[in-house]
């Protein structure tokens, strides 16, 4: 598989890269190194001459030493596999953009790239330090939309990338594009997720096994997730998030920008709000997606299982998407007596409408089962 | 003026000189004398010998047998006191031994065990009056005694070790005098001791401490904590089935208030639980002029210690669980105590008992307590809901980690708060704690009708649990949950005990399917 579809000369620049890690992060400074795609459009001996001027000769040696019966070695230690710019298995979409990846380093099934379209897969990004609100649709997007056919495509983030992620495994098919090598789980925490997609997914990655995160790879990161899919969705962000970069990027080539929409005092969802009012398309669930991206028409099967509950266990479910956490504002606004609401939540958590945190307050869940 | 100054110091000089010109002469005859005392081990009490040898020789006072620095202080305890009581002490070589020697001794309290000996070995008192007494106390210079610590357990052990009399400072009568089936001897100075040895003299038997005092006007009432109805049924089905309890909520929400108020409305000890109550408060010194309120309550701050939770160091000390010892132990803020501490709560928690070993020996403490745990909902209190809350996520992830690890396995009951709201604050109290004792007490009584005296639904064995009767209701919806595989196999038995739990609260024969869906509410989940 190694060999299968990557050039020597695109394989070095991925150890290039790696290589130069620590000297981009110094010149890459500013907002969070935003300025990494740019630089990432450089040839090798501009980018080194700009990055790492002093070390400039030794780096290029160094790289142009390195064989392919190595670096393939290196591929199969770390159970990866490669495709570049020249190869069939590179994804289309990618070749849009002019500061595309020369290789990716791939972890998992292959298959998910092969035949890959833009209208097949939807991003989906989102602030790290997401609310249980943009948590919950993070899912259910993933879900949905891996349900109806779609690949997703994710940073393996914490907060929405995250759960992006999980809600796909459940539905379809998922890709986590990394700013790290392919085989390096990060965030550390997330390395059951990682594993999962590994095995049921897939994961890219422009750096080669075993390449550690910089501040500038998730930039670089990102214009890959914009780039590979025909609409990127913001689902929460802050106003100068790291999300909001893809979303520009994504805008820059030409893509579909959608946000979801969330209350105006929220901070979280001030960067989606923001781009509503600039004209994304409004996301409300994975039907909004599929009639943006393919037109109107192509239906989810959604039968709404709230309707099928009794009221009072309707009633709850209206107190907790009220902003009621605790048996007693359950209570309160309900007007249920205590043990009647116990009861109810009871029933509602066992049928999966409604999560119990470890501080034992309830929030709403989308995942009826 | 002048003559009228120095009378005094005439009167004291005439005074000293006729004490020594009245003692007796000194004898050549080697003397030894001894005298039964106690030390204080943990919160028992060991016998220990006191045996005086008086020598001819350079004058010197040493102590021996491990004492530890107070006991070795009694030196100048005693001398200081025999001379000012009148006695003469003898300037002679003075051995004191206690026995047995491999015992570590602590404390002040053999000061009058070994004052009565030494005044027996040089013949200052007729020891037939005391042949079968034990003496405890520490003494002051001017020969007074003063109140020892464990007066309880030490008349106890003076019982089984076969004395008949335990003399001891007056201050300990009362509390000694809660032991039955010896004579209890209050002295209030060393004087009085060759009274009473000397059968001139012998003081009445002590009133025992009041054990289940009645409760006074202001102490904690549940009516105090106002609004929260929440709340309020955790801990009455908390304190109904002894279930511990997790409180988690915003600070200033009622957290603490509520957990001191459970002493209040768990059933009334029986005399037997008060009696070990006061042996352990007797113990910890902390028995001086009657009990705090029956039940005890601890809050021990979230800095403490492994060893002054449980228990432990050199010499044994009681710890926090210890001393809640049928009450109430509180953990304000969970997640900051310390890990190894928490983790050392967990075999005590199981057993109810602590056990400490030490070189070729082990103490057993009892501990059978109630665990009321606090917490906040993450970091800045605020809670995640709370759109004013700066937590991180990976705070709130790494906060809400630390609830879910920390002891949560041994916590049943999880109620989670808000803070009361104005109209609640400013309303009328709350139920009062007499009311809602009742229904606990009748709740109580169930279970032990059911499992057996003493015990309570907390504590039934998984087969117990599952042994339960449920309606049709509580079956189906239990079997529903569990074949969901949204519940553990423990999960299971701890919402059955709730459910029971409740239903003995109802009154009913048999958990109903309200019962069953309140318990599966109310119950910690097993989260990570």
């Amino acid at each position: 598989m190694a060999e299968s579809g990557a050039c020597l000369d695109c394989l070095r620049r991925s150890w290039l890269l790696a290589a130069l890690g620590p000297y981009v992060e110094r010149i890459a400074t500013g907002e969070v190194g935003s300025r990494s795609p740019e630089l990432l459009r450089l040839s090798n001996e501009e980018l080194v001459e700009v990055a790492a001027p002093k070390v400039a000769e030794q780096m290029l040696g160094r790289i142009a030493a390195l064989g392919e019966g190595r670096l393939n070695e290196e591929l199969l230690l770390a159970d990866c596999w490669a495709c570049c710019r020249h190869g069939d298995l590179y994804p289309a979409p990618l070749r849009d953009a002019a500061d595309a990846p020369w290789a990716l380093i791939g972890r998992g099934d292959p298959a998910l790239l092969d035949g890959l379209e833009p209208f097949g897969a939807v991003t989906i990004v989102g602030a790290r330090r997401a609310t249980s609100y943009g948590r919950e649709i993070a899912r259910e997007l993933g879900r949905e939309l891996a349900r109806a056919g779609m690949v997703v495509v994710s940073g393996m983030a914490f907060g929405i990338d995250g759960c992006a992620h999980r809600g796909a495994l459940d539905g379809g098919r998922t890709i986590a594009v990394l700013g790290c090598g392919p085989d390096v789980a990060y965030p550390a925490s997330h390395r059951g997720l990682w594993r999962q997609i590994c095995e049921q997914g897939l994961i890219i990655s422009e750096l080669p096994p075993g390449a550690p995160p910089w501040k500038w790879t998730f930039p670089a990161r990102n214009r890959i997730m914009a780039a590979l899919a025909g609409m990127t969705v913001v689902v929460e962000a802050a106003r100068r998030s790291g999300s909001l970069i893809t979303m520009d990027l994504a805008a820059d080539l030409g893509r579909d920008l959608g946000a979801v929409p969330g209350p105006v005092t929220s901070r979280a969802s001030a960067g989606p709000n923001a781009l509503l009012a600039s004209g994304a398309h409004v996301i409300r669930d994975a039907q909004d997606v599929l009639d943006a991206m393919l037109g109107p028409g192509r239906q989810l099967e959604r039968p709404d299982p709230v309707a099928s509950l009794d009221p009072e266990l309707q009633a709850v479910l209206i107190a907790v998407e009220g902003g009621a956490s605790t048996c007693d504002s359950i209570a309160a606004a309900t007007g249920l007596p205590g043990g009647g609401v116990a009861a109810a939540i009871a029933r509602l958590e066992l049928l999966g409408f409604l999560a119990c945190s470890a501080a034992g307050t309830y929030s709403r869940s989308l995942q009826p089962l | 003026m002048g003559s009228h100054k120095l009378a005094p110091f005439a009167v004291l000089k005439n005074l000293f000189l006729r004490v020594t010109r009245e003692s007796k002469p000194p004898s050549v005859a080697v003397v030894l004398a001894t005298a039964r005392t106690f030390t204080l081990d943990g919160i028992s009490a060991r016998p220990v010998r006191v045996e005086v040898d008086v020598h001819r020789g350079l004058p010197n006072f040493a102590i021996v047998g491990l004492p530890d620095a107070a006991v070795r202080e009694a030196r100048e305890r005693v001398r200081a006191a025999l001379v000012n009581c009148g006695f003469e002490f003898p300037l002679r070589r003075i051995v004191v031994n206690l026995a047995p020697a491999n015992l570590r001794k602590v404390g002040p309290g053999m000061d009058l065990a070994i004052a009565a000996a030494l005044l027996s070995a040089s013949e200052q008192l007729p020891w037939e009056g005391l042949a079968e007494a034990a003496l405890v106390g520490e003494l002051a210079l001017d020969g007074s005694t003063r109140a020892v610590q464990g007066a309880l357990a030490m008349a106890e052990a003076a019982r089984e070790e076969g004395a008949k009399e335990l003399v001891l400072p007056a201050e300990n009568g009362a509390e000694a005098a809660l032991a039955e089936g010896i004579d209890v001897l209050p002295v209030e100075a060393l004087g009085q001791l060759l009274a009473l040895a000397e059968g001139e003299w012998r003081p009445s038997r002590p009133q025992p401490l009041p054990l289940l005092p009645s409760v006074a006007g202001g102490a904690p009432d549940l009516a105090d904590l106002r609004g929260q109805p929440h709340l309020r049924h955790a801990l009455e089905v908390a304190a109904a089935g002894g279930h511990s309890l997790m409180v988690v909520g915003p600070p200033g929400a009622g957290k603490s208030l509520a957990a001191s108020r459970l002493p209040s409305i768990l059933p009334p000890l029986a005399p037997a639980e008060a009696l070990e109550v006061a042996r352990i408060a007797s113990a910890c010194g902390r028995l001086g002029s009657g009990l705090p309120g029956g039940r005890p309550f601890r809050a021990p701050h979230h800095t403490i210690s492994a060893a002054g939770l449980v228990g432990g160091g050199q010499p044994i000390r009681a710890g926090e669980v210890t001393l809640a010892h049928r009450g109430v132990l509180f953990l304000d803020e969970l997640c900051e105590f310390r890990r190894d501490a928490l983790e050392a709560l967990r075999s005590p928690l199981e057993s109810g008992e602590v056990s400490i070993a030490r070189v070729g020996d082990q103490r057993r403490l009892p501990c059978r307590f109630m665990l009321v745990a606090a917490a906040n909902p993450c970091p800045c209190g605020r809670g995640e809901a709370d759109p004013d809350c700066t937590c991180s996520p990976y705070e709130v992830q790494r906060y809400q980690g630390k609830l879910s690890g920390a002891l949560a396995d041994r916590i049943d009951v999880l109620a989670a708060v808000r803070q009361p709201s104005a109209a609640e604050i400013g309303g009328a109290p709350g139920e009062t704690s007499a009311a809602v004792r009742e229904r606990v007490c009748a709740a109580r009584e169930r279970q032990e009708h059911r499992l057996g005296a003493g015990r309570c639904n907390a504590e039934m064995t998984p087969a117990e649990a599952r042994s339960c009767p449920l309606s049709e209701g509580g079956v189906s919806l239990l079997a529903d949950l569990y074949s969901r595989q949204r519940l553990s196999g423990r999960a299971h038995d701890r919402a059955l005990r709730l459910a029971q739990t409740l239903a003995d609260l109802a009154g009913l024969g048999e958990i109903g399917e309200e019962q069953m869906a309140q318990a599966l509410q109310m119950r910690r989940r097993d989260h990570g």
